[in-house]
């Protein structure tokens, strides 16, 4: 590798001490950009020599702090590694490097009329290895799951240095342990992936974008439940609350109501007829639960519009005070209403902001803080809140991360949440898989 | 007090969440794909040298003067972070610490920004002069005899990009005080810098169309510099100087508007009350002037432009947005707007149209390699669109863009949107 690529002076590794996890940073020594898959293992087997840690990370989006670099370790940045290498149109596949753009990628499917529905809300700049890694969801969880689905392929880097191959592009693969599905969502920590197979879909030929506004969150929450008692699963069914609401309206300005509690975005996709009829039928429902106002897309900019304003909801919230602390647990569908309302109650009784987000149609829930990290006081109280936060999505039977991942951020819960038995299983597989303990170290679990 | 990081209001830096939004939009991260080339990546070494972790290095001012100063972030980043603000004080901090300056960096800085942007008169006498070379053939004589070479390094890099030096300026071309016949309002024009070296006749064309709208139109002979330059390469006290003769001469009560016609200056000139605001005799008055500050388009747009009768025939224009007009002063739709309102004319949109162009102020004389990428860039997009004319409102934009049309051998033709409409209005008669 070129020295040039190979990072070392503060002003190189300073901005590479973090991600986009608030209040969570690392010291960095060096920082290594390989250019090819080969140069990905070469850094492995020299890590391995000197008995190095390595933090893989991407394009240094994720929310749960799985790219923060730990003490004496190499950051090894995949972003060069950024081709989409095929879409094959007959097999409904494309593949790509570890460091291609996840908006690319639709957007290279999309000239095939093909698509690739994962979309994170960082899409724009999230690179796909760091969406396998962390098994990123998205806003069309509801009808087209997350990145699991659709990995069909992985090239990994194993902690020896060992390049090898998981999957194909067949539908159908028995062949012996599945493999692929163990690295994704594994935060860096069994491997590095490299290359990725993915399966698209045939792009829906027509979309219907929906907003509609209530007086009450409890309304917007029915109106899910109602969509789905009548046989419908749109592709999206995202909320907003009021606070939400008025940071998203300050950044993109596209004329969001301020006044009311909660707004709930839908769109559906695919036949025309069918999106046709979806959407009429969600209308009526929205407005039987009634929502104040009902606003359909009148263009497929104006839907992208409504989309992106969605997307951005996450970093809008940071306009209101200094440190913005996000969280992801989620929910039964059915017990979103309850879990809701719960996060109003604790940011009260402890006496905190929140403004609140998420996925309705799949129970994820984005409960977001906004506080100041400089104030300890404060700092505690959110901690408080959190505990009550995870004990009672637990106690309803949901999880403590959706789609961002355990991290640093969540690891002090997980063992509460999968138990035991379970936990220990996953600190086995990675003491046996990488003894040494070199790759993301302290992610996860201790 | 000079401003530096650490005297900063700390929740400015504390603002970027460093979510990675503007990754994408950032020229420097797009050509590199290193971190600390990225808007987040700078704000994080500008917050390690706010908490002591990071000395003010020589490398942390060159990573500060790598920035276009685009703002093409502040466009992208949800969490509304002030980073023109941020790169201004960074900027202002590495200057006042004495980073990167060698002799002949100092000189010129002397020359151009303390000295000729200091001194409208002087630098109206040092733009005839060039003119005078220009006309006089000695530039081409000077070029083909080779005594070029015999210049420093420096300027022998610079001479063939210096632009042809209008045979008018504007107070040659408009009258003190123009009045309309039937008046509506009552605003003042900015002349401009460079703008009123080089592009002079823009000038007027702004105030025929002004005119055509019920504006009398107000335009001192003398102008200062708006001090954009100075507040951009770290010169603070100057920008804070030449924004007071500025107000001194342009007192906001007496105007329905001040008018600029220049993306770059625009921007610079309606954030004056953030700049005084220290300044307990000039900080209310700014606040107030930055109210009265229009884009010419933004004027033309808001109170109903009149729709030209003739047009100038089949005219397919695509259009480029100033980054300080389209990601600083956040005016996108009027120019294109203004543009539709001309008969005949077919708008047709530049793709990445709100891509910098590597002008960037003096970016292009700093940080030629990279300015000279963004220009190729945007000149293969301006190609590809197959149209006539590139319409575009920045005199930096309008000199880079059409330096990098004549290198590619197009016969494009550079005008800004105010100029299309002024001829439109001249054939009505």
């Amino acid at each position: 590798m070129g020295a040039k690529q190979v990072l070392t002076s503060p002003e190189d590794t300073i901005p590479y001490g973090f991600d986009g996890t608030a209040a969570l940073k690392g010291p960095v020594g060096v920082v290594v950009l390989p250019g090819s898959t080969e140069e990905v293992a070469a850094v492995v087997k020299l890590a391995n020599e000197q008995n190095i840690a390595i933090v893989t990370r991407g394009s240094g989006t994720g929310l749960s702090g799985g790219s923060i670099p730990s003490a004496g370790c190499i950051v090894l940045c995949l972003t060069r590694l950024d081709k989409i290498l095929s879409v094959d149109a007959a097999n409904l596949t494309v593949r790509a490097q570890c460091g291609a753009i996840t908006a690319a990628i639709d957007a290279a499917a999309n000239r095939h009329r093909l698509f690739y529905p994962p979309d994170p809300g960082s899409m724009k700049i999230s690179t796909i290895g760091g969406n396998v890694a962390e098994n990123s969801g998205g806003l069309r969880g509801l009808k087209y799951g997350v990145t699991r689905d659709y990995v069909m392929g992985l090239e990994v880097v194993l902690p020896d240095g060992r390049i090898a191959h998981f999957g194909n592009a067949c539908v159908k693969d028995v062949a012996g342990y599945s493999m692929k599905d163990l690295f994704i969502g594994s935060e860096g920590t069994l491997g590095i992936i490299t290359e990725i197979l993915l399966k698209v879909l045939p792009r829906p030929a027509a979309r219907r974008t929906m907003l509609a506004s209530y007086d009450r969150m409890e309304d917007a929450a029915q109106t899910v439940s109602d969509i789905i008692a009548a046989k419908i699963i749109p592709c999206t069914l995202e909320f907003l609350d009021r606070m939400t609401i008025g940071c998203v309206e300050d950044y993109a300005k596209i004329g969001l109501p301020r006044d009311c509690e909660a707004l709930l975005l839908m769109e559906t996709d695919g036949h025309p007829a069918a999106v046709a009829d979806e959407a009429e039928q969600m209308l009526t429902l929205a407005r039987a639960r009634g929502a104040r106002d009902v606003r359909v897309a009148r263009d497929d900019a104006e839907a992208l519009q409504l989309a992106s304003a969605r997307r951005s909801a996450f970093s809008a919230l940071a306009r209101v005070r200094p440190t913005t602390i996000l969280e992801d647990v989620t929910v039964p569908r059915d017990k979103l209403a309850e879990m809701v309302a719960f996060i109003a109650d604790a940011a009260k009784k402890h006496n905190l902001l929140v403004g609140t987000f998420g996925h309705m149609g799949d129970g994820n829930l984005h409960p977001t803080f906004l506080t100041d990290e400089r104030d300890t006081e404060e700092m505690a109280r959110v901690h408080e809140a959190l505990e009550d936060i995870v004990t009672k999505t637990l106690a309803l039977g949901g999880t403590i991360t959706g789609e961002h991942g355990v991290g640093l951020a969540k690891k002090a819960w997980l063992r509460r949440q999968v138990g035991e038995n379970s936990h220990d299983l996953m600190r086995e597989i990675k003491r046996a898989w990488d003894p040494r303990n070199l790759l993301n170290p302290g992610k996860i679990f201790d | 007090m000079k401003p530096s990081l650490k005297l900063l209001d700390y929740s400015i830096l504390q603002q970027c969440m460093h979510c990675g939004m503007c990754l994408p939009a950032c020229p420097t991260y797009d050509a590199t794909k290193k971190e600390r080339h990225s808007p987040r990546g700078r704000i994080s070494l500008m917050r390690a040298v706010a908490d002591d972790e990071l000395k003010l290095t020589a490398a942390f001012a060159d990573e500060m003067s790598y920035c276009l100063g685009c703002l093409a972030c502040q466009t992208a980043c949800p969490a509304g972070v002030d980073y023109s603000n941020l790169l201004e004080t960074a900027r202002t901090e590495a200057q006042s610490a004495g980073l990167n300056q060698t002799f002949t960096s100092r000189f010129w800085r002397a020359v151009t920004i303390r000295g000729l942007f200091m001194r409208p008169r002087l630098l109206r006498f040092a733009g005839r002069l060039l003119w005078l070379y220009q006309r006089l053939g000695l530039q081409t004589a000077f070029r083909k005899i080779g005594l070029s070479k015999l210049l420093p390094k420096d300027l022998r890099r610079l001479e063939p990009q210096c632009p042809t030096i209008a045979t008018k300026f504007s107070p040659q071309l408009i009258r003190p005080l123009e009045t309309p016949s039937k008046k509506t309002y009552r605003v003042a024009l900015l002349t401009g810098c460079v703008q009123d070296l080089v592009f002079a006749e823009i000038n007027r064309d702004t105030a025929d169309v002004l005119l055509a709208n019920g504006c009398e139109v107000h335009t001192p002979p003398v102008q200062p510099c708006c001090g954009s330059l100075h507040a951009h390469n770290g010169e603070a006290d100057a920008a804070k100087t030449l924004a007071k003769r500025m107000i001194d001469l342009f007192p906001p009560s007496q105007f329905d508007a001040i008018i600029t016609n220049a993306g770059g200056c625009g921007n610079h000139l309606r954030h004056y009350g953030a700049l005084l605001a220290d300044d307990h005799k000039y900080g209310p008055l700014a606040k107030f002037w930055d109210s009265k500050l229009r884009d010419i388009h933004e004027w033309m747009m808001e109170h109903g432009c009149r729709a030209p009768q003739a047009g100038l025939g089949d005219l397919t224009v695509t259009y480029h947005d100033s980054c300080h007009l389209t990601h600083g002063q956040k005016v996108t739709k009027q120019p294109r707007d203004l543009l539709r309102l001309i008969p005949g004319l077919k708008l047709v949109e530049l793709p990445e149209a709100n891509w910098c162009c590597g002008s960037a102020g003096i970016y292009n004389l700093t940080q030629p390699e990279q300015s000279e990428q963004l220009l190729v860039r945007k000149v293969g997009h301006v190609l590809a669109t197959g149209a006539s004319v590139l319409a575009t409102a920045n005199p930096g934009c309008h000199l880079q863009i059409a330096r990098g049309l004549r290198q590619a051998g197009s016969p494009i033709t550079l005008l800004q949107p105010v100029t299309l409409l002024a001829r439109a209005y001249r054939a009505e008669r």
